[in-house]
Parts: structure tokens; C-alpha cells; sequence
């Protein structure tokens, strides 16, 4: 799951399925063409009425809800794990630990979409809100649990003698965190973050569900009303594989700097 | 023990048991001023948990450490004040692959508050010109020999002008070759005064550096003496075996 191939492989890859693309067009075209050929499908799904809206308005819903659920993910991930780390070391935090531990049984436990529903549905049933929002703040607090423990594993990677190290020095806790810990743990947990932001992405296509019209719930949209399947889905696709291999690329150069330091 | 020296670190008692598993079974003993106190035993023993207790990387689970008359196991005492005055020199030398060499020694000075960045910068130049390491200040401590880095290790800590230097097995993860140039630091270190508490199975360092020399074994001190007769003169049968198979 972690990516972990190489940029070239990513480039590769990426231009080998457009061209796969492309190979089945040419096929499916003669026999769409009975009924007004490839071009005019083109044409109907994305320039007529158009429709190519739905796609620009989805691709930024999407966009949106990810980027500010990774945010609202880091921020309650990391205090989730700051909780969950001190406890571990330092046996306090009892309450505040049990707390995080629910949170994230509850959260893992069940799947994202009943998650949604519930806060949607249930929590902001009897209020007015619009529906980013509720996407970012209900894939901001299921990604939060899986930020958390990617922190607590990535702090715990780095060897016990660092802390000691920083402790015998005299530094306080939060300091030999600060300064020690954490930098070392962020070089590890840079796939796995980048990982999740890649998982959230694609995890945002359910929001269709409570009505928002994300990048998936564009081409839905489109296909309903050209009864035409293939193009839409097939660019929703390339539209989202193409955001997923642009961050790769970003994360892969962070990496590399990072690594260089 | 010098007759004129004043008492440094007081041990009485001390216990420590990692659940049903009691591995320091009450130890007592005093360390003066200056004093080198090599430490030796039989693996598992308890002496590098016996070292770690004395600046609370291991708490202990009875029994008092006094540290300049202070005692360092009450809980209302600030333990990380208490570490600045207690250096502390690893195995693994556990130096922080996240920074420069010259950032590892001036990160506790500066952070701390004890100097200003540029006594840090100051000092740190000071000792890595000491060790003839100056040229790699701006090294990462993964570009460096075994002996180097535990060599900087040691400067490290005492960049914090500590009170006392504690070893625990300094020289046990270093090639051989590298292993002279870390004690020859060591013993210039313990010329100098500073008061020094090594765990090491290097006997002939013990005997030349240090003034007494500790022999722990199930948990307690067995038997303490100056190098000469401890090495020349072992009472305590266990210490014999030891001493014959290490030497």
C-alpha cells in the first residue's frame, strides 16, 4: 500500500494507463458509433449544457474536503498521540488516555461512510449547515484516528537511547519531544502520512451520499443525464489518479530533502 | 576514598525491581568529590542499572540517592535540574542523528538556558578543539567512526559543566582499534578532577584510572577496594571466579 516505487515508476505507470486509456476509446468508438459516435460523446458529457462544470465544481469539493480534513486530521491526530505517548511514558494522562483509546477503537471500528451518515443525519440533523463542512469535519475526525497511531508508531521508532539521551541532558520532556523525537519520527512517518493523504482522497467519493456533489457525485451527475457510463467514470478516474501521482511526486522531493538533511 | 574529599552522591539502600524480578537488592555506598569509581561485574548483574538509577533513567523502587546532600528519588524534586549537574555517556553513544555535531553539544546548554548561543557556539569549539574534532562541526554524527562519535558524546555532556560523569559501558560497542582513543579521553578527563562513575569490563583501565573499584554481583556491591588490592587481593569468592575468567 505504501508507495514507496519510485517517481520514474509513478511517471511511467501514470502515462501507461493514459495510453490504455486511449487504446480503449479507439475500441469501444466503432461501437458507440452506431449511435453518434465518440466525439459527439465527448461532446455531450462535457461540453454540452456544460457539463464539464460538474467535474471542475467536484474536483474542488474534493480538493477542499481533503485538504482541510488532513488538517483537521494532523491537528487531532497529533493530540490524540501526544496523549496516548506521554501515557505510555509517563503513566499520566490516565482519563484523557482511556478517552483517546474509545475514540480511536470507535473510529477504526466502523466504516467511514456510516460515519458520515451519523454525523450528517443524526449530529447536524436539526442544524442548517452546508455540506463541505460536514464532509471535512467527518473525514477530519476518522482520519484523526488514523494520523494518531501512524504519529505514536513513528515515535516509537525512534530508539529509546535518543530519549534518555535528551533526558540525561537535563532537557524536560516536551523539549527532548521538540527538538529529538519528533524530527526523527517525521522522516519515518512521511510515507505513511502521505499514504493516508492519498487513502482520504479517495475515501471523499463517498460523499455523494449526503448530497454534496464531490468529484464523483460530478460524473454521477453527467452519466444521468447522457446515460452515457464510460467517459465520465473513466475521467473521474484519470481526474483522480492525476491529483494521487502529482502528490507522489511533492512527497517523493519532501522525502528526498528531508533524507539529505 | 580521600579523606579530605567531600561527599558527592550518597546511596542508601537503593533497590530496584522490574516487576516480580528484583534486580538491585539494597545498595549503600558514598562517592567523593574527584573520586573514579570503576565498576565491574558479571553480565545482568545490575551494574548499568545500578548507574542509570543514579540520575533516574531507572527509578528506583526503593531506598535513597543523595546528590549533593539532595534526594534526587523524592518526587518533588526537579529531576531534570538535578540531570544538568549529571553527565551521561552511553553504550550506544546515542548521539542525534537530526543535528550537526556542533548542535548537539550546544542544543542542552542553549536550550536550557545556562549560555547564551554564542558561549555555546564558544564552548563547543572549545571542546571539539580538545578532542582535535574541530573539523567536524559541522559533521552529522552518522559520517563519523564509533570513536569519534562517543568521543563527542562525552564532550557533549560536558558542555554542560557537570558535577559528575556517569559510563555506562563507554567503550563495549566500539571497534578495538577505537577503543584506546575514548579511554585515553577518559583518563585525561578523570586527571582533570571531574568526579567519574564507569561500568566497563576494560580491567586495565580500571586498575590504572580508577581509585576504587566496585564488584556487583546479585544486586549488591560485594566487595569495594582501591585497583591494587582489588585486583591483587580478592576476598570475596565470586569476585575471584570473576576476576579469573576476565582476566
Amino acid at each position: 500500500m505504501v508507495l514507496e516505487f519510485s517517481k520514474k515508476s509513478v511517471l511511467r505507470s501514470f502515462i501507461l494507463v493514459l495510453a490504455a486509456f486511449l487504446l480503449i476509446s479507439i475500441i469501444v468508438s466503432p461501437a458507440a458509433a452506431a449511435d453518434g459516435g465518440f466525439i459527439d460523446k465527448i461532446y455531450d458529457t462535457l461540453i454540452e449544457d456544460d457539463r464539464y462544470q460538474y467535474l471542475l465544481t467536484g474536483l474542488q469539493n474534493t480538493l477542499i474536503i481533503t485538504f482541510f480534513s488532513l488538517i483537521l486530521g494532523l491537528v487531532l491526530g497529533s493530540l490524540i498521540a501526544v496523549v496516548r505517548t506521554v501515557h505510555d511514558m509517563k503513566g499520566k494522562l490516565k482519563l484523557l488516555n482511556l478517552i483517546a483509546r474509545g475514540y480511536l477503537t470507535v473510529i477504526r471500528g466502523t466504516p467511514v461512510l456510516i460515519q458520515l451518515l451519523i454525523i450528517y443525519f443524526v449530529i447536524f440533523a436539526s442544524v442548517d449547515v452546508a455540506l463541505v463542512p460536514v464532509a471535512i469535519v467527518a473525514f477530519g475526525l476518522n482520519s484523526a484516528a488514523y494520523i494518531a497511531e501512524i504519529i505514536r508508531a513513528g515515535i516509537n521508532s525512534v530508539p529509546k537511547g535518543q530519549f534518555e539521551a535528551g533526558s540525561s541532558l537535563g532537557l524536560p520532556f516536551a523539549i527532548t519531544m521538540i527538538t529529538i523525537i519528533i524530527p526523527q519520527a517525521i522522516k519515518n512517518i512521511l510515507p505513511a502520512l502521505c499514504n493516508e493523504g492519498i487513502v482520504l482522497l479517495k475515501e471523499t467519493s463517498i460523499s455523494g451520499y449526503i448530497g454534496l456533489v464531490d468529484l464523483t457525485k460530478g460524473g454521477d451527475i453527467i452519466r444521468s443525464q447522457t446515460f452515457e457510463a464510460f467517459i465520465p467514470y473513466i475521467l473521474v478516474a484519470l481526474i483522480y489518479l492525476t491529483v494521487v501521482v502529482i502528490l507522489t511526486y511533492f512527497v517523493k522531493k519532501l522525502e528526498v530533502k528531508l533524507n539529505a538533511s | 576514598m580521600p579523606a579530605n574529599g567531600k561527599v558527592l552522591i550518597e546511596v542508601k539502600g537503593l533497590r530496584k525491581a522490574f516487576g516480580d524480578n528484583e534486580v538491585l537488592k539494597g545498595i549503600d555506598t558514598t562517592v567523593c568529590e574527584g573520586e573514579v569509581i570503576a565498576i565491574v561485574g558479571p553480565s545482568g548483574c545490575g551494574k548499568s542499572t545500578f548507574l542509570r538509577s543514579l540520575n533516574l533513567l531507572e527509578v528506583p523502587t526503593g531506598g535513597q540517592i543523595l546528590f549533593e546532600g539532595v534526594d534526587i528519588t523524592d518526587k518533588s524534586v526537579n529531576i531534570n535540574k538535578m540531570r544538568e549537574k549529571i553527565g551521561m555517556v552511553f553504550q550506544q553513544f546515542n548521539l542525534f542523528p537530526n543535528m550537526t555535531v556542533k548542535e548537539n553539544i550546544m542544543l542542552a546548554p542553549v536550550r536550557l538556558k545556562i549560555m547564551s548561543k554564542e558561549e555555546a557556539s564558544k564552548k563547543a569549539d572549545e571542546l571539539l578543539k580538545r578532542i582535535g574534532l574541530l573539523d567536524k562541526a559541522d559533521a552529522r554524527p552518522q559520517q563519523l567512526s564509533g570513536g569519534q562519535q562517543q568521543r563527542i558524546a562525552i564532550i557533549r555532556s560536558l558542555a554542560m559543566n557537570p558535577d559528575v560523569m556517569l559510563f555506562d559501558e563507554p567503550t563495549s560497542a566500539l571497534d578495538p582499534e577505537m577503543v584506546g582513543e575514548v579511554l585515553s579521553l577518559m583518563k585525561d578527563l578523570a586527571e582533570s578532577g571531574m568526579t567519574m562513575m564507569i561500568v566497563t569490563h576494560e580491567m586495565g583501565f580500571a586498575r590504572e584510572v580508577a581509585d576504587r573499584v566496585f564488584f556487583i554481583n546479585d544486586g549488591v556491591i560485594q566487595e569495594e577496594n582501591t585497583p591494587q588490592e582489588f585486583f591483587a587481593n580478592p576476598k570475596n569468592p565470586r569476585l575471584k571466579e570473576f576476576l579469573s575468567k576476565v582476566l
